[in-house]
């Protein structure tokens, strides 16, 4: 019973929605919006669940004084208190989602400013990565690096200047060896979901039912 | 030698995607949005002192024609209408203006339901507008007006729409993906059911799924965790799951070899099923004892504040081997340039084309696109599974006989200067969905 009525929710939703692709009436839309709308609602249960993960974990390491565990403090006070001052205290001691409360300005402030940082050290990351890639030590490597110089080269203004055939030969690796490389893998991965998804509706792949799936 | 080739061009690809969008757009007659923004504009122009179309006669445009939209829900109708005098002053005139009432109803109730500016023919599909919507078997009555820059509107005559809008079945459009889908459905269960009658399979070797038990093997003689990140997207998206499947398969191993595991989540779904199936795989392990129940959690749904906790978790614990199987984004380089300078082992398997440079620069092993969803296959060694590869397999080479065929016959043409075997070009060189 754990393991047959997720697998028939499963072949019923899976085959359900396969038919509707192919029917545009409205009936047919309705079903597909009702049967997607519960993918959010499950999302905002499970996201309890996630929070629970989150304060079980840092709790573990703050109460047995783990190393490190002042951050899993700086984890979970604010996870704890900026929902608090965000909908529960009043805008005259920081309340309220609105500038100057305590929670926009940790927002905009601390977490904006970290992401960003975050986010910026992807440009170091890619210079780092590219160093490695594109060092010349076989006649590949080689043709790998020349490949790319002639690619960025075409790419920007002063490309343009030490050659005009650098934005043509540019454009054309990217049009057309590029291209069929890309389509090549998109091919792949569209079987490859295919087959995943039959897997799945027709319960031979059954891992993702977890501890019902044996 | 063969990872440099594959390289260089996803490293095309990563700068491909840099580029201009090179998206199709359907042509639609007239959108009612851009529409809007045109009449304004027209509208904006200061009339002028004497009009040049003062007295002139003007007709308007006529003889509207409605149908119903094909392959829909029910929701459009296609209005198309002959022009009026517009065409005798086209450097004057601005926009056709389309109005709808219900079918005989007052004149309060005539409302514009679009604009068609100048130069985008006589043809309109009402029910674009979330607005104005078209009810599934109601009637209207419809009528155009002529609109011109010194803001003289010529209006048409009212008429009822010959037909009402309605819902299809069938997507007649669609015939050729159900076609595609009715014949990769009975390959693949062809080789289900060969597989299930025992037929031997050979299955190409993948260095990538290879080298997993080799990695969790390294982790266990070095003493240290193994890192396992499904990815950053939700269940809904198929290499989340196929992620899954193979998190099963390597915790089972993990288990085995009693190392510990790490799996932090981005997406809370996603937590509870990968919880699930860590702790499925301890107990088919016989070690149900060794789960740790905070091997599994759930870090973040922020973006680069998941990128930055796994980060730390790399550079404090120093996992043995980092495992990212899934989708990604832009913190993909991130998590692997970290996990390399860390000193990890690391595989890694995505379907996401732009980000597969940077997995196959930094990381050991790197399972590509379709790869990342036969590695559950491969992992179990189940017959049935092996049958779904092969399946897939046979989609992949008819799909190859059908594009060889198409750029052969493409060529011929070109050379010979003929559309002879035209029919047999255009049925595998269109568009799928019409």
């Amino acid at each position: 019973m754990k393991r047959t009525v997720p697998l028939m929710i499963v072949l019923v939703g899976g085959v359900l929605m396969i038919i509707q692709y192919f029917i545009p009436h409205q009936i047919s839309q309705d079903i597909f919006d009702n049967y997607t709308i519960w993918v959010p609602i499950i999302g905002a249960f499970a996201l309890i669940l996630g929070v629970g993960s989150l304060s079980r974990l840092h709790g573990h390491k703050v109460r047995n004084k783990a190393p490190n565990w002042p951050y899993s403090l700086a984890v979970l006070v604010p996870m704890y208190l900026l929902p608090v001052f965000a909908l529960l205290l009043p805008a005259s001691v920081g309340g309220g989602m609105d500038p100057p409360g305590v929670y926009n300005f940790a927002y905009m402030h601390i977490q904006v400013p970290i992401q960003s940082t975050m986010f910026s050290l992807l440009a170091f990351y890619i210079a780092s990565a590219a160093f490695r890639a594109f060092r010349a030590k076989s006649l590949l490597a080689t043709l790998l690096l020349l490949t790319a110089v002639i690619v960025m080269m075409g790419q920007v203004p002063i490309g343009e200047l030490l050659g005009s055939w650098f934005p043509k030969v540019g454009l054309w690796i990217i049009d057309f060896p590029n291209n069929a490389a890309k389509r090549a893998i998109g091919l792949g991965v569209g079987f490859g979901i295919l087959a995943t998804q039959l897997k799945i509706i027709f319960g031979v792949e059954r891992n993702w039912l977890g501890g019902a799936g044996e | 030698m063969t990872r440099i080739l594959p390289l260089l061009l996803l490293i095309m690809t990563a700068l491909a995607a840099a580029q201009t969008g090179e998206q199709e757009q359907q042509p639609i007659p007239a959108e009612p949005e851009i529409a809007e923004v045109a009449a304004e504009e027209v509208l904006d122009v200061p009339p002028g002192d004497v009009s040049p179309l003062a007295g002139v006669e003007l007709t308007a445009p006529g003889d509207i024609t409605v149908i119903d939209h094909p392959d829909d829900a029910g929701d459009r109708l296609i209005l198309s209408f002959s022009p009026g005098s517009e065409a005798e002053h086209a450097d004057l005139f601005a926009a056709y203006i389309v109005y709808r009432r219900p079918a005989g109803g007052s004149d309060e109730e005539w409302m514009s339901v679009g604009v068609i500016p100048v130069g985008e023919g006589t043809q309109f599909v009402d029910g674009h507008d979330p607005d104005f919507p078209v009810i599934e078997g109601e009637a209207y009555e419809y009528r155009i007006s002529a609109l011109y820059l010194d803001e003289t509107e010529v209006m048409g005559e009212p008429v009822i729409a010959q037909e009402v809008a309605s819902g299809q079945w069938f997507h007649r459009g669609k015939v050729r993906v159900l076609v595609a889908c009715l014949i990769f459905l009975g390959l693949i269960f062809y080789f289900f059911s060969r597989a299930r009658m025992g037929a031997t399979m050979y299955l190409r070797p993948i260095a990538g799924i290879e080298a997993i038990d080799e990695a969790i093997g390294r982790a266990t003689e070095m003493g240290k965790p193994i890192l396992y990140v499904p990815g950053l997207s939700d269940i809904s998206d198929v290499a989340t799951i196929a992620s899954l499947t193979i998190l099963g398969r390597v915790a089972r191993k993990v288990a085995e070899y009693q190392t510990a595991l790490i799996v932090p989540n981005r997406d809370p779904v996603v937590y509870t099923v990968a919880e699930e199936a860590v702790k499925q795989a301890y107990l088919e392990a016989g070690r149900p004892d060794s789960y740790d129940p905070n091997s599994v959690f759930f870090l973040t749904q922020s973006q680069f504040a998941f990128v930055a906790g796994v980060n730390g978790i790399m550079m404090r614990q120093k996992p043995a081997t980092n495992f990212y199987m899934g989708m990604f984004w832009a913190e993909s380089l991130i998590l692997a340039e970290t996990g390399s300078l860390s000193g990890a082992i690391q595989i890694a398997g995505t379907d996401a084309v732009v980000q597969l440079p940077f997995f196959i620069t930094t990381c050991d092993y790197t399972l590509i696109g379709e790869e990342l969803y036969a590695a559950s296959a491969y992992l179990s060694h189940e017959p049935m599974q092996m049958g779904s590869i092969k399946g897939l397999d046979a989609c992949k080479a008819i799909l190859m006989v059908f594009i060889t065929l198409g750029m052969v016959l493409a060529i011929l043409d070109i050379v010979a200067k003929t559309q002879t075997l035209a029919w047999l070009k255009d049925l595998v060189t269109s568009q799928i969905v019409d």
